[in-house]
């Protein structure tokens, strides 16, 4: 069975942001980019889900050059290979999900892994429009996944809670975290993905339909007080949050 | 676009949530603007208390009906919303950014063939058109995004829409009974973690570090978070440590959250943990570092020892 991983190219989440002269866009001079961590997540499900029913597993991302460094990591942990639809992601994740879509169906795969959300634009609905476009089903925010035949069993995180799914092929499953512990590329994986290409692409880009108006930063926050350095201080803060905040 | 508003409204055990509310009474304010018509919907078998909703502008749901959608299924739940959406001609659907609802905007918007816009911290119209606010790459940025097809639908962050005025007026509740479901994705069990209030859902979070030292003495968050009627989160690094459960992370790869007040005990504050708080109402900052830059967000401090400041705090406000 043909396996897709879909990975996405991100800042670092302990970059700084900054806006770009259009404000419609972050500065990305000086950011470092690194394979979604949630991602992660999703290739060492798709590399489990082989070892225990065969098949093969490939790694697919759209973005530009700068993402076959992601694609790259997917094959040191074990991808069997790599595609890269070259063009820019949007704000609008419908345009992403078209891309998306139209390679699986070329692939014919019929499991696909991705991560739960992207910590770019942190949409975390990637799955479910891609699933939507396909007729396939979903299971988002997975912490526990078994397949057996083509009936799936899984877990996903919900607010407060756990559910337990009953689903079937054709799936798509996003990962959370704790649904597996990603391993470390070995030297050896490291040095075979060296060896092997990435299958590049180009794509007609739908257009986008949301527009992004203006991207800003958040308002800063006024400077708060320091209300004291020890136990003492405890009555005048009660005293704060609820006459001055209102808040208890 | 903003003629016909659509509110779905999420049920858990028959129960509205809270989140639905902020969503219904933001949409009422928003179709009232346009003097355009709204209803709401809902998905379930028994659902409580439907018709007071009226209290919050909506005069009319309908409950579409079967005794198997007391749980979720994502098949089945958006197979029928997309035919009471396309039956009623709405053309703006709100859901709460929940994991129901960042299931079910999505068919929404590829069967409608509508834009889509999660997480929205804001939605008003501006010169005429239905402008979204949401936060990207962690909330340190902000976009301001316009969907320009005839159809969309947003998801509304959680505790950020306040509520407001309600009145008791009633709504008319419509049940419409459905005999054939696609099961193809169905949820066969719910398990609670532990019956605590989630963090992503809390109106006050105590949230515990590094700085506690110990899993037990995680028993002092617990006691404060119980005495405030508040959820307990956690950073990463005690995730990591295994002193505290997932499900309770806080910032960028745990959960974003925005109650009224975030209280932050021997967390310093790191980038990725300020990504899921700073938009808190309010923050409190117990750490004995005082240059931590958790002190930058916050707008009460205490720069001290938080095994003792955390007794005092639990003794004060035991007094009330
Ligand atoms: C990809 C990625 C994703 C991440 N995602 C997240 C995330 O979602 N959430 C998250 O929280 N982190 C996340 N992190 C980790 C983050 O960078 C920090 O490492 C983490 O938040 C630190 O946790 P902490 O504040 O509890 O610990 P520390 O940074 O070690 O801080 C402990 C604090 O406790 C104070 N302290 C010590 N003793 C006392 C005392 N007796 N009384 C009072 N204060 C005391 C210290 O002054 C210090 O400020 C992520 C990191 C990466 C790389
Ligand atoms: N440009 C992309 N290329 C490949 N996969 C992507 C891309 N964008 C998002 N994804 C996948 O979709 C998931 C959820 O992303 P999102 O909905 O954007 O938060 C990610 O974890 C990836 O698995």
């Amino acid at each position: 069975m043909k396996i897709v991983v879909c990975v996405n190219h991100v800042p670092d989440t302990a970059t700084k942001i900054s806006i770009s002269s259009d404000q419609k866009t972050i500065d990305t001079t000086g950011v470092t980019y690194v394979l979604n961590p949630y991602d992660e997540i999703a290739i060492e499900e798709a590399l489990k889900t082989k070892e225990a029913i065969g098949g093969e597993v490939i790694a697919l991302s759209l973005g530009n050059d700068s993402n076959k460094e992601s694609l790259r990591k997917a094959l040191a942990m074990g991808a069997d290979s790599a595609v890269l639809l070259k063009g820019n992601s949007s704000l609008d994740s419908i345009v992403t999900a078209n891309a998306l879509a139209t390679e699986i169906i070329s692939q014919d795969s019929k499991l696909v892994f991705m991560g739960k959300q992207s910590v770019d634009y942190d949409s975390s609905i990637m799955g479910q429009l891609v699933a939507s476009l396909l007729d396939y089903n979903i299971v988002s925010n997975a912490t526990s996944f078994s397949i057996d035949g083509d009936k799936i069993i899984a877990e996903r995180e919900i607010e407060g809670g756990k559910e337990s799914i009953e689903t079937s092929l054709p799936a798509i499953v996003t990962a959370q975290k704790g649904l597996n512990e990603p391993r470390y590329a070995s030297l050896k994986g490291i040095m075979t993905a060296k060896r092997k290409t990435i299958e590049e692409k180009d794509i007609e880009i739908s257009e986008s339909h949301v527009v992004v108006n203006i991207m800003k930063k958040p308002e800063e926050k006024a400077a708060g007080k320091i209300v004291g350095e020890d136990a003492s201080a405890v009555p005048e803060l009660v005293h704060l949050l609820k006459e001055e905040a209102k808040i208890i | 676009m903003g003629n016909k508003f659509l509110v779905f409204i999420e049920q858990r055990d028959g129960e509205i949530k809270k989140s639905s509310l902020e969503v219904i009474k933001k949409g009422s304010d928003l179709a009232a603007s346009q003097n355009a018509d709204i209803e709401a919907v809902t998905i379930g078998d028994v659902v409580n208390n439907l018709e007071n909703i009226g209290g919050y502008g909506i005069s009319k749901v309908t409950h579409i009906h079967n005794s198997e959608l007391s749980n979720f299924s994502v098949s089945a739940y958006s197979e029928l919303l997309i035919s009471f959406a396309l039956e009623i001609n709405a053309d703006t659907i709100l859901f709460a950014n929940t994991a129901m609802g960042k299931d079910l905007a999505p068919p929404l918007a590829v069967k409608l063939n509508a834009g889509v816009v999660v997480d929205c911290i804001s939605l008003d119209f501006k010169d005429g058109k239905l402008t979204a606010a949401r936060p990207v790459y962690a909330g340190k940025a902000i976009v301001e995004v316009e969907s320009n097809l005839d159809k969309s639908v947003y998801t509304l962050r959680p505790n950020v829409f306040t509520i407001g005025e309600t009145s008791d007026a009633k709504a008319e509740v419509v049940i419409k009974n459905i005999d054939t479901l696609n099961l193809a994705n169905k949820v066969v069990s719910v398990s609670k973690a532990e019956g605590k209030l989630d963090v992503a859902e809390a109106d006050i979070i105590v949230s515990g570090g590094r700085g506690m030292k110990a899993a037990e003495n995680f028993g002092m968050i617990e006691e404060l978070a119980d005495i405030l009627g508040a959820a307990t989160g956690a950073s990463r690094a005690v995730v990591d440590a295994g002193w505290r459960p997932h499900s309770e992370q806080v910032g960028q790869t745990g959960k974003t959250v925005s109650p009224n007040l975030y209280i932050a005990v021997g967390i310093s504050g790191a980038i990725q943990h300020l990504a899921g708080m700073q938009s808190s109402k309010y923050i409190v900052a117990i750490n004995k570092d005082k240059d931590a830059p958790i002190f930058q967000v916050a707008d009460y401090g205490i720069a001290g020892d938080a095994f003792e400041v955390l007794p005092a705090l639990i003794e004060e406000l035991k007094k009330d």
